[in-house]
């Protein structure tokens, strides 16, 4: 379903992603780990059709992103991990609006939108506008959204961060059920290692930018004589704190609050 | 089809919520209109030019819906950075459908504040020719929105963050702004100015808008501005949805 060869990302001088190849089936569940800034991240938007490899090949559903953009995002889902809602509109407008952009049949829609939003318990919130959101509460919509419609492959970038045990485990369960009964294709990252091991069948593991081992679960273990798999994770990717460029992200937030002053 | 609504109607609530925008945005046409309008009309009177108000009011209307139309397409680098903007670029949508429905929606935000101004301009004893006016307005007030919200999503297609928008302002729109002949005749001031706004389509817009509320004198002919207005809001659309289309993230 993806096929990685080679796959480099060059930004200056700096090399995001280093030469990795991998391969994910039809109808599996595969977990992309790593530290943080290991290129996890501009891994999924190279196979998103957000950004264009320097070198490489990449697959998705047979199909080259960087060519057939419109194709490829027929075929996919995906959850990020930064926010990407309208503050302004109020949760069930975000969602409706979901549904449009995805072709969710009208009919459908109201109930799908009452599920997700019952199932993440925001229902009862449908009307505010997100912005007097909680993070969690936000997290929760974003993830609600990424579930609106069936795609062939569900991208899932640490869509955890931040949420309760309560949500996690809904989260799972209804991913897992996708997986079972529409043969849904889940690529996710994560940093809680425990859920990679129970959802996931195989696990690679990237560092600096490279593949550094993958496997099931069985596999990293046994090959780093651990016995679970964080103790894998450690023993693959070493003990030492990764900064992340301080993106400009932050400043432009800050900016923007200055800017719009009472408005946010 | 569904896209380019449900983006257009985005924009419509985003700006129908926030009272701040709009009251906002009015406070500078109205300060222009007094001080400028007021302060000098009784000077133009005497240079024998006639009414100013009736001169200014459509230089003001277009300032409007130029600075909104830009704002409305550099509202994009907003999206950006708070993220809603992968939303959108990786749905099933063509991304032309995309930049079509946002630029109909900024175009729409613009307008709707420029007829607001219009109405300003009335209470300040700002008067049409006829009422066929409105119609003829009206399509040169649409044609300078759409122009500048599409010329505003190009820039904010290729800038990331914010740092450049000063550059933007003070380099781009007030040159187009105060170039134009919005504020004051073409005719009469030195050849390099008249030369310069022959090369603004701003200047156009607001030379139509004039002819269409009744003005006797036009600079460069109501068919040249259509013309011009046309082909240039035509080219910006080409080229903003070009480069929306190929926005990395």
């Amino acid at each position: 379903m993806i096929r990685v060869e080679n796959l480099v990302k060059k930004y200056g001088d700096f090399t995001a992603v280093n030469d990795i190849s991998f391969e994910v089936d039809q109808g599996e569940v595969f977990a992309f780990l790593g530290p943080n800034g290991a290129g996890k991240t501009t891994t999924i938007k190279m196979l998103t059709t957000l950004l264009k490899p320097t070198s490489g090949t990449v697959e998705v559903d047979g199909l080259d992103p960087s060519i057939s953009h419109h194709e490829v995002r027929k075929r996919f889902g995906i959850v990020f991990q930064d926010p990407s809602l309208d503050d302004e509109l109020t949760a069930y407008e975000n969602l409706e609006l979901h549904c449009i952009l995805y072709k969710v049949p009208r009919k459908a829609r109201k109930e799908r939108i009452e599920k997700l939003l019952g199932l993440f318990e925001l229902w009862e919130r449908r009307d505010d506008p997100v912005k007097q959101f909680s993070g969690g509460m936000k997290r929760r919509l974003e993830i609600a959204r990424g579930l609106l419609h069936t795609p062939k492959i569900l991208f899932l970038d640490e869509p955890t961060l931040g949420l309760d045990p309560q949500t996690r485990n809904h989260l799972w369960a209804h991913v897992q059920k996708l997986n079972h009964e529409e043969q849904v294709t889940v690529f996710l990252t994560t940093h809680y290692m425990e859920e990679a091991d129970r959802v996931a069948q195989r696990i690679a593991i990237i560092d600096h930018g490279k593949i550094v081992a993958q496997g099931t679960s069985e596999d990293l273990k046994r090959r780093t004589s651990t016995q679970t798999l964080e103790q894998a994770f450690l023993a693959l990717t070493g003990s030492t704190i990764r900064d992340e460029i301080a993106g400009s992200i932050d400043q432009m937030r800050q900016m923007s609050r200055m800017w719009r002053g009472g408005r946010r | 089809m569904n896209a380019v609504y449900v983006l257009w109607i985005r924009q419509l609530k985003r700006y129908s919520r926030s009272r701040a925008r709009i009251v906002g945005s009015l406070g500078q046409p109205l300060l222009f209109l007094v001080a400028l309008g007021f302060g000098f009309g009784p000077i133009f009177r005497r240079a024998g030019a006639g009414n100013y108000l009736q001169f200014l009011a459509p230089g003001v209307i277009g300032m409007t819906i130029l600075f909104s139309a830009v704002f409305s397409g550099i509202e994009l680098i907003w999206d950006r950075q708070f993220g809603f903007l992968k939303e959108t670029l990786v749905a099933p949508v063509p991304r032309m459908m995309i930049m079509i429905g946002r630029t109909c929606g900024g175009a729409t935000v613009s307008l709707v504040q420029g007829l607001i101004v219009v109405a300003i301009c009335y209470v300040a004893g700002f008067r049409a020719a006829s009422f066929a006016s409105w119609p003829f307005a009206f399509v040169f007030m649409a044609l300078i929105a759409i122009m500048f919200t599409a010329f505003g999503t190009a820039i904010a297609s290729v800038l990331s963050d914010f740092q450049a928008f000063q550059l933007v302002m003070n380099f781009l729109i007030m040159p187009l702004f105060f170039l134009s002949g919005a504020l004051f005749p073409l005719n009469g001031v030195p050849r390099a100015l008249q030369i310069v706004a022959a090369v603004n389509p701003f200047a156009y817009g607001v030379d139509g808008m004039r002819v269409a509320f009744g003005a006797s004198a036009s600079q460069f002919g109501a068919v040249m501005d259509l013309a011009v207005l046309g082909a240039i809001t035509l080219l910006l659309l080409g080229v903003g949805g070009y480069l929306f289309s190929k926005i990395q993230l």
